[in-house]
């Protein structure tokens, strides 16, 4: 338990410190603090279904020709958006290079800065998941009457141990 | 706690606690999951009571079923379905909730079009937590607002309003957030200078239609289709507090007639006129079709058979005419006439333009009725007067004028009158001139007076005859004015044709004041293109002002100019847009109209200036045009134009006033 709190800890700082996630995650955080268990998780889960999307319709209008980069940029403004809700601070600095860029509506460098916001996304994303997973199995652990890795199932069923109570 | 997700589920509302701003009931819309979510917690953890929506029209439909369930609306700006903006509009119109705009863009002009549009606050995306604790001061400073109104308006007609109603109304109150509030305080202070009175009975005090005012107004007769907008439906829909049935009926009426203006202005002049000038029809169009260039002639010449003049000024007036018993009340009929006119000098020595064009003439001159230089308001008048008004004295002021107006619908007998007062008028031409006739006025006078006297106007009587059989005002007469009331030919987007040239050429042919006329166009540039509201003025004018309106109107040049404009706005599809451009277009020689387009642009700047500046003034017109759209865009130019008319030209009251702004501030 002690190793993968620490462990968490120093996951959650390197985050931190190579601004992967700025102070909104703290904010995040601090939302599920009060009261809100997986909060963190599940924005996350939202965020990334929708960034991987976004991010992989923006990579084909890209490719079409001609490129719409008024299409790009609402798709770029919509990725904004979300991934400064979450604190995904590089991904946000990256797509606001990207939109920049958009608005000399240059291809080229704009597929350059596309693949650098898709690296950083992913980057992200990588470390995200596994941070997170370590943040379950540590409340897992902490929480033995919950099943393990258990999310949160409402199901009802009957050979669950786990009913709420 | 009900997992809200972004289907939109409403809480029943059971008012606010006495925990405010704990079980504050906010509506948050935003189409992206993410951040609805985390608005959602925030939200909460604040002690709201939360109910998300994805799609705007969800929230919309979910505000209008649970009136008064919320508090407040948190929303973002992109959304795919609904510009944020418009729904923004949409509930400030229908449900006055307070509404604060969210985006990642804090981009300068966003965060303006949020304040334009009425939100109360404007949110950058990240959002944090801090941010959403306060956002229950929007709610109490609207409340507080609302009472305030409620009081003044002396009817508490949310005598329940929950909570905070807060009756120490200070209006310079806490914040000028919220262009709501500004809004209102502004309606405040309009309040004391406006001149519409549009309540009735009740002891409710003149409502100042603001632009957001207006705008929901607008909003509600769109939603309601103008043909089934009453002002019943239109009160319930706008939802505003302290407003009145009959605020609403006469806002609505003026509404109308604006339309009716861009729309079909040349019908109604037609109608007009031919109520006017009953056998005038004929001679208006043929004065429609005069030019600008033509009315400049005859007002060059001075010579614009007051016939000529009472034509186009029946023409003119025929629109306003109709109108003029209603758009006056909408117009700020001082302001049209407070133009100065000093092109008024259509009398001067104008040759005598066709008067055949001074139905269009007289419209122009009625459309700019701040053009006209109260000088040649007056010669106008007298003019007109000496023509049209079979008797009336030729030096009568603008009053008679006006009066001369009225008779324009009889044409015969001022034909008559006319062609006698035609050959010694012309300087009487421009006196009568002054009133609205003025265009006409102005046209007579280019005919009549074009200095070279007789002659010219010989030709113009001529003309004036056939056209003026309406245009007998004396008004005409004006024609001493600078011809300004060339330009108003060329508003006349009917007829202008053939019988603009006729004029023309008579005026020219006359005393040679052709040239002149150039002149007089160039005076009645500098009339201004206030005319440009001028479609209402003139109806203005109408109503017989008396030597002041007149005047405004004298400043024919720019009446022409702008009527012209404002003509060929109307003519070619009543699009604000037009009308905007009609300024311009009045000096660019709106299309082949404007012969006299050349001399109009003369003068270019003075005019461009005026038109420009009666835009501005003109956009609440445009509004309304914008409405009958229903093009955002359009809004929100008309919001631009009225921001820079704010600034450009000071406090815009209640630009929904169609026309008749302008004339205030158009410097004479």
């Amino acid at each position: 338990m002690a190793d993968l709190h620490q462990q968490l800890t120093t996951m959650r700082q390197s985050l931190l410190d190579e601004e992967l996630l700025d102070e909104q995650f703290v904010q995040l955080e601090e939302l599920e603090a009060e009261g809100n268990p997986n909060f963190v998780v599940e924005v996350f889960s939202l965020y990334f279904r929708d960034s991987t999307k976004t991010l992989e319709s923006v990579g084909q209008m890209l490719e079409k020709t001609p490129v719409e980069f008024d299409k790009v940029d609402r798709a770029l403004h919509m990725l904004k958006g979300n991934s400064a809700s979450v604190g995904a601070y590089k991904v946000v600095t990256e797509v606001n290079r990207m939109r920049d860029l958009i608005e000399e509506k240059n291809p080229e460098s704009c597929n350059a800065t596309y693949e650098q916001l898709k690296k950083e996304h992913d980057v992200l994303k990588g470390k995200m998941e596994a941070y997170l997973q370590l943040l379950k199995e540590a409340e897992a652990a902490e929480k033995p009457s919950q099943g393990g890795g258990g999310g949160g199932d409402d199901d009802e069923d009957p050979m669950s141990s786990t009913e709420s109570s | 706690m009900s997992t809200l997700t972004s289907s939109c589920s409403w809480k029943a509302g059971d008012g606010v606690s006495d925990q405010f701003p704990a079980g504050l009931r906010v509506l948050v819309v935003d189409d992206d999951p993410t951040c609805l979510r985390i608005l959602e917690k925030m939200l909460k953890t604040c002690q709201y009571q939360v109910t998300t929506c994805s799609r705007s029209d969800v929230a919309l439909s979910t505000l209008r079923d649970n009136k008064n369930g919320f508090d407040i609306v948190l929303s973002d700006v992109h959304m795919p379905d609904m510009d944020g903006f418009k729904l923004l509009e949409h509930i400030g119109l229908e449900m006055d909730l307070p509404v604060i705009m969210m985006s990642a863009d804090d981009g300068k002009q966003v965060v303006m079009k949020g304040v334009t549009h009425g939100a109360c606050d404007y949110l950058i995306k990240p959002i944090r937590i801090e941010a959403l604790k306060n956002i229950w001061q929007h709610v109490v400073r609207k409340r507080k607002n609302e009472w305030k109104e409620l009081e003044q308006c002396g009817s508490v007609e949310d005598g329940d309003r929950p909570q905070k109603h807060l009756e120490d109304v200070d209006y310079s109150s806490t914040a000028n957030e919220g262009s709501w509030k500004s809004g209102k305080r502004r309606k405040e202070e309009e309040d004391d200078a406006e001149e519409r009175d549009d309540s009735s009975t009740l002891k409710k005090p003149r409502v100042v239609w603001s632009v957001e005012l207006h705008q929901q107004f607008v909003s509600a007769v769109n939603q309601l289709g103008i043909d089934k907008a009453v002002p019943k439906k239109i009160l319930e829909l706008m939802n505003v507090p302290g407003l009145t049935r009959e605020n609403v009926a006469s806002h609505l009426q003026k509404y109308r007639l604006y339309l009716r203006r861009l729309s079909g202005v040349p019908q109604h002049q037609a109608g007009v006129n031919s109520s006017f000038i009953g056998t005038q029809d004929a001679g208006f169009g043929a004065i429609s079709s005069l030019n600008g260039y033509e009315i400049q002639a005859l007002a060059a010449t001075g010579q614009l058979a007051p016939q000529s003049l009472a034509t186009l000024q029946a023409a003119g007036l025929g629109r306003s005419a109709g109108k003029s018993g209603i758009s006056i009340p909408m117009l700020d009929q001082r302001n049209l006439f407070s133009f100065d006119n000093p092109k008024l000098r259509f009398g001067e020595g104008q040759s005598q333009q066709n008067l055949g064009t001074n139905s269009k003439q007289a419209n122009l001159l009625h459309g700019i009725p701040t053009t006209m230089e109260p000088k040649q308001l007056v010669n106008l008048q007298q003019s007109a007067q000496s023509f049209g008004s079979m008797s009336m004295p030729v030096h009568t002021h603008g009053a008679q004028s006006s009066s001369l107006l009225m008779p324009m619908g009889q044409p015969q007998a001022r034909r008559h009158v006319i062609s006698e007062s035609g050959s010694s008028r012309p300087p009487v031409l421009q006196a009568n001139m002054g009133q609205s006739i003025m265009s006409t006025g102005l046209v007579g006078q280019a005919l009549g007076r074009s200095g070279t006297a007789e002659n010219g106007r010989g030709l113009g009587h001529n003309a004036i005859l056939q056209t003026s059989s309406a245009m007998n005002f004396p008004m005409n007469q004006v024609s001493d004015a600078p011809v300004s009331s060339f330009p108003i030919q060329s508003t006349f987007p009917t007829s202008k044709g053939g019988y603009p040239e006729d004029v023309n050429s008579s005026i020219i042919k006359g005393p040679g004041g052709g040239m002149p006329s150039y002149d007089i166009l160039h005076d009645l540039q500098q009339i201004r293109s206030n005319d440009w509201e001028f479609q209402n003025v003139g109806v203005t004018f109408d109503t017989s002002q008396p030597g002041n309106s007149v005047q405004g109107n004298i400043d024919t040049s720019g009446l022409l100019l702008v009527h012209q404009g404002l003509s060929s706005g109307q003519s070619s599809n009543g699009h604000n847009r037009n009308i905007s451009a009609a300024g311009k277009s009045l000096l660019s020689a709106d299309g082949n109209r404007q012969v006299t387009t050349p001399n109009v642009g003369q003068p270019p700047t003075s005019l461009v200036d005026n038109p420009v500046q009666i835009k501005t003034e003109g956009f609440p017109d445009m509004s309304y045009q914008a409405v009958l759209y229903p093009e955002h865009y359009s809004q929100e130019d008309i919001m631009n134009a009225f921001l820079k008319q704010q600034q450009g030209i000071g406090p815009p009251d209640s630009e929904f006033e169609f026309d008749g702004f302008s004339v205030n501030n158009i410097p004479v």
